[in-house]
């Protein structure tokens, strides 16, 4: 099912994606460094990026990372320790509607994305709590009820969160080091599309280093024991309940930061952004990216952003009207998680990883963060 | 008095519907181990297909027959091509499919009948009984909710108690390799344990919807409640489907004539947690542990 | 008549070879006994002449006609009827629903009228608890009930893994002594396995030693009963 992320045309996310797999493989040194070499090389590529490309890219990029932060959030619960959530769509209006509330506040940025994280988290500890006891169906189920009945809460404390019509979200002043740097390195002014993104990217590049190397360390290897055979890793000495709820806080946070960063970029937090349609996508971007892999969470978060107008373009051109060809978008989702689980349910990187294995055959492919 | 006994008779009528809606769930759980998150998202298609032909001029009847026969169709149709192959396989592997389909079914219904919202006509009165002086929340519409789904869980209840196809059935849900050793069609069972299923839903989706709107997400809602209505049965028991949907009903309109209706969901969610951790195996499943 | 033949029939988990090229051939109104160790292959033949294991080559066939690649629902309906070894009860069925399922079987293959009295008539007990659960039985009585069911289904050939697994010895020999009626008086064509082969070589005609998937020995019971190589070897009595 690698055909869907091959047709977005821009091809950058994907070719900083397969550098990123290529590093991870050729350095032998300790992870941390390899990982930090990786983030380093990274961040080129995503100047490069936002620098060559417009406004329009630009703000497509900002939205790229926010979905990238969530997903790979989602990823570490539903790939690596193997607990569902279709909740997390519901943990990112938590994240933006505190950012919301912060940034009315006049608290800087950095401290409300912090304060967007923690609450989540928070809220996230409550839910991993819950989560930890369920498996499967049951937990979707409760996780479903969380996406389906958390954006009540908004509706209820109208007053206060903005009811049906949303809460406006004011936008972050660019400070004016960010404008000279800018002009500096390309001779041109910033916009705020492309403030914006780089705070996306910044803040995704980060939560990405900082997931890799978890994955890597004890506690990847925890949640994955958990995941692969609960009860030997019960006798194995690992408090199971615990490490669920440290996976789902971990998620949660991810989430929370993810909601902070489509705050600041949308500039409104309303009910109707989080349905559980935003769920389903994030859920979407991880399987079809490939359960447990940050790189494919990147690549699913890709897909939902270039796949959405490719689409509806698509639908116009066949003859259907604006609003039946923004439902392509959704429709293709739920057509690819299907086929996804029935035709190769290790995503687009597990089939990678096959072409990659046939193709070198001996060489040892090891598992990417 | 008169608030608590509108938002009882209210809660009833509701309760009927999740219990059905719940009793769909349930069929498919005892026959497949899948909870089907498609089942509203399914539902909602048929009772669009009703809508399609009534507003061609035909009558209710003529699109509850339309919905049903829709239902048994689109239940057989999914479980052979996309449930088949996930049968048994990793659970999370069906819940992912079910929720592929869940939006896949959504978008296509928006395509082909539009997201804005259609009022669906109810083939009895909407106005409540006079009870002396009293206008009371409960109408002759009320009426047939109920009775229909009454005749749906006899039905089925007569379907599986006493006759052949019954029998077979329940002995393919419950252990396959015996039953294909007694010459059982295992496959067949489950595909029609599908349908049967999705045709119940079906009539939840078209009980919810008379008198009121339908927009493509119209089922949401009624998905989590009937899942925790199942849940709270103990996901295994049909009996406590119908008790638990009926609970729910009543808790939920509580809850949305007293508090806001805006907290339905949230406190269905309360209600399904609190369930779920302090009695796993459901308030009437007669099965021992269960693993949640 | 009705003849099972299998013809080097072969069947593997994964990697492990369960039967290596195992011939049998069990002929009408004869009780023929597989004997052998745990992991034998004895359950695992019983497993691949049902369907429920593809075999990776080899035939079986029943009067000729070959059943090698049909689903186990077509070879029950054929006339072969397995009785699983301990877990062939479906246990949220009541008795008589266990019993009516192998009734069903019989009336679809023209053989039965679908009355469960000659089940109740052979076994009492099953009689007394018909609206029960089947999950209340004792072992003994599960056994009968499946023997029960599968005798209903009016098989010309029965497959009968471990009858005497946990029960008495009383039982056993009630089971046994029935087994052999059924045979004399029906002409049934039965294939036992039994890891208890002093009891089943007792009442079988033909004895077969399978070890590690393959047959070791073929002859009449009364001969291999006798041979003190081949049972200090291969039967462990």
């Amino acid at each position: 099912m690698a055909a869907p992320t091959k047709d977005t045309e821009v091809g950058v996310p994907p070719a900083a994606a397969g550098r990123f797999a290529a590093f991870t493989r050729r350095m032998p040194s300790s992870t941390l460094g390899k990982h930090a070499l990786t983030l380093l090389v990274a961040f080129v590529v995503v100047v490069l990026v936002l620098e060559l490309t417009g406004p329009f890219r630009n703000s497509q990029f900002a939205t790229m990372a926010y979905y990238g932060i969530a997903a790979a959030g989602l990823t570490v619960l539903t790939g690596v320790n193997g607990q569902i959530s279709l909740g997390h769509g519901a943990l990112m209006a938590v994240g933006a509607y505190t950012t919301g509330l912060m940034l009315a506040a006049e608290i800087p940025l950095l401290v409300t994305m912090l304060g967007a994280m923690a609450v989540t988290a928070a809220v996230g500890a409550v839910v991993g709590v819950a989560a930890a006891r369920l498996h499967g169906p049951y937990l979707a189920g409760a996780t479903l009820a969380l996406a389906v009945g958390l954006p009540g809460l908004a509706i209820y404390f109208d007053h206060w969160l903005g009811g049906e019509q949303g809460m406006r979200i004011p936008s972050p002043q660019m400070p004016a080091w960010f404008s000279d740097a800018i002009y500096f390195l390309s001779a041109t002014e910033a916009s705020s599309a492309k403030y914006l993104a780089y705070i996306g990217w910044v803040t995704l590049l980060v939560v990405l280093f900082l997931l890799a190397n978890l994955m890597a360390g004890r506690t990847g290897r925890v949640w994955r024991a958990v995941r692969d055979d609960e009860v030997a890793a019960e006798l194995a000495g690992i408090p199971l309940g615990k490490v669920r709820v440290l996976a789902f806080v971990v998620s949660a946070a991810c989430a929370g930061i993810a909601g902070a960063v489509l705050g600041i970029v949308v500039r409104l937090a309303a009910p109707s952004g989080f349905t559980i349609v935003l769920s389903l996508g994030l859920l979407t971007a991880v399987v079809v990216g490939g359960l447990g892999s940050l790189v494919g969470a990147l690549l699913g978060s890709a897909l939902l952003v270039f796949l959405p107008p490719f689409v509806t373009n698509v639908g116009t051109d066949i003859g259907l009207d604006n609003t039946q060809a923004a439902q392509l978008a959704p429709f293709v989702y739920g057509a690819v998680l299907v086929l996804v689980m029935l035709l190769a349910p290790s995503g687009a990187v597990g089939v990678l990883k096959k072409l990659l294995k046939k193709l070198w055959i001996g060489r040892s492919t090891r598992r990417t963060g | 008095m008169q608030q608590f006994l509108n938002v009882t008779l209210t809660g009833l009528g509701q309760g009927a519907i999740y219990a059905a809606f719940a009793l769909a769930l349930v069929l498919i759980w005892r026959s497949t181990r899948i909870v089907n998150f498609a089942q509203g998202a399914m539902a909602m298609f048929t009772t669009y297909l009703a809508l399609t032909v009534i507003e061609a001029g035909q009558s209710y009847w003529v699109g509850l027959i339309v919905a049903l026969a829709g239902g048994l169709l689109m239940g057989a149709v999914v479980e052979r091509l996309v449930i088949r192959p996930v049968e048994g396989g990793p659970e999370l592997n069906a819940v992912i499919v079910t929720l592929g389909l869940f939006v896949a079914i959504q978008a296509l219904a928006a395509i082909l009948f539009g997201s804005t919202f259609k009022s669906f006509p109810a083939p009895f009165d909407l106005r409540g009984f006079t009870v002396g002086e009293v206008n009371i929340a409960f109408t002759p519409n009320s009426i047939y909710v109920i009775l229909a789904v009454v005749v749906v869980m006899v039905a089925l209840v007569a379907l599986f108690r006493f006759t052949d196809l019954g029998l077979k059935m329940r002995a393919a849900a419950f252990s396959q390799e015996v039953s294909r050793l007694l010459g059982v069609r295992v496959g067949r069972m489950l595909t029609l344990g599908w349908a049967l299923a999705a045709v119940v839903g079906s009539l939840a989706g078209l009980l919810i919807a008379g008198g009121s709107l339908v927009y493509p997400a119209y089922m949401d809602g009624v998905v989590v409640f009937g899942f925790v209505a199942a849940t709270l049965g103990g996901l295994d028991s049909p009996g406590g489907a119908v008790v638990g949907g009926l609970s729910i009903g009543l808790l939920l309109s509580y809850v949305s004539g007293y508090l806001g209706s805006e907290l339905v969901a949230l406190a269905a969610l309360a209600i399904l947690v609190a369930v779920l951790l302090v009695r796993p195996q459901g308030i009437f499943a007669k099965a021992a542990a269960r693993r949640v | 008549m009705s003849t099972l033949q299998i013809s080097g029939l072969t069947a593997a988990y994964g990697p492990v070879t369960a039967l290596d090229g195992v011939d049998v051939t069990a002929a009408k109104g004869q009780i023929t006994a597989v004997l052998g160790a745990n992991g034998a292959g004895k359950t695992t033949l019983l497993r691949t002449i049902s369907g429920l294991v593809r075999p990776t080559s080899g035939t079986v066939s029943l009067d000729g006609n070959d059943l090698t690649a049909a689903p186990a629902e077509t070879i029950a309906l054929a006339g072969i009827a397995h009785v699983p070894e301990g877990r062939g009860v479906i246990t949220e069925l009541t008795v008589e629903e266990n019993l009516r399922l192998g009734a069903l079987l019989g009336s679809a293959r023209k053989r039965t009228d679908g009355s469960l009295d000659m089940v109740y008539d052979l076994f009492p007990p099953l009689a007394e608890r018909r609206k029960r659960d089947a999950h209340t039985l004792s072992g003994g009585e599960r056994q009968m009930l499946v023997i029960g069911r599968a005798l209903l289904s009016g098989p010309e050939v029965l497959l009968l893994d471990e009858p005497s697994l946990g029960l008495a010895p009383r039982i056993v020999a009630q089971i046994f002594g029935l087994l052999r009626d059924l045979v004399d008086r029906d002409g049934v064509t039965v294939l036992l396995v039994e890891q208890n082969a002093r009891s089943a070589l007792s009442i079988a005609d033909i004895g077969i030693v399978l070890n590690l998937g393959k047959v070791v020995a073929r002859d009449d019971a009364a001969v291999l009963a006798a041979d003190d190589g081949l049972r200090h070897a291969y039967l462990g009595f």
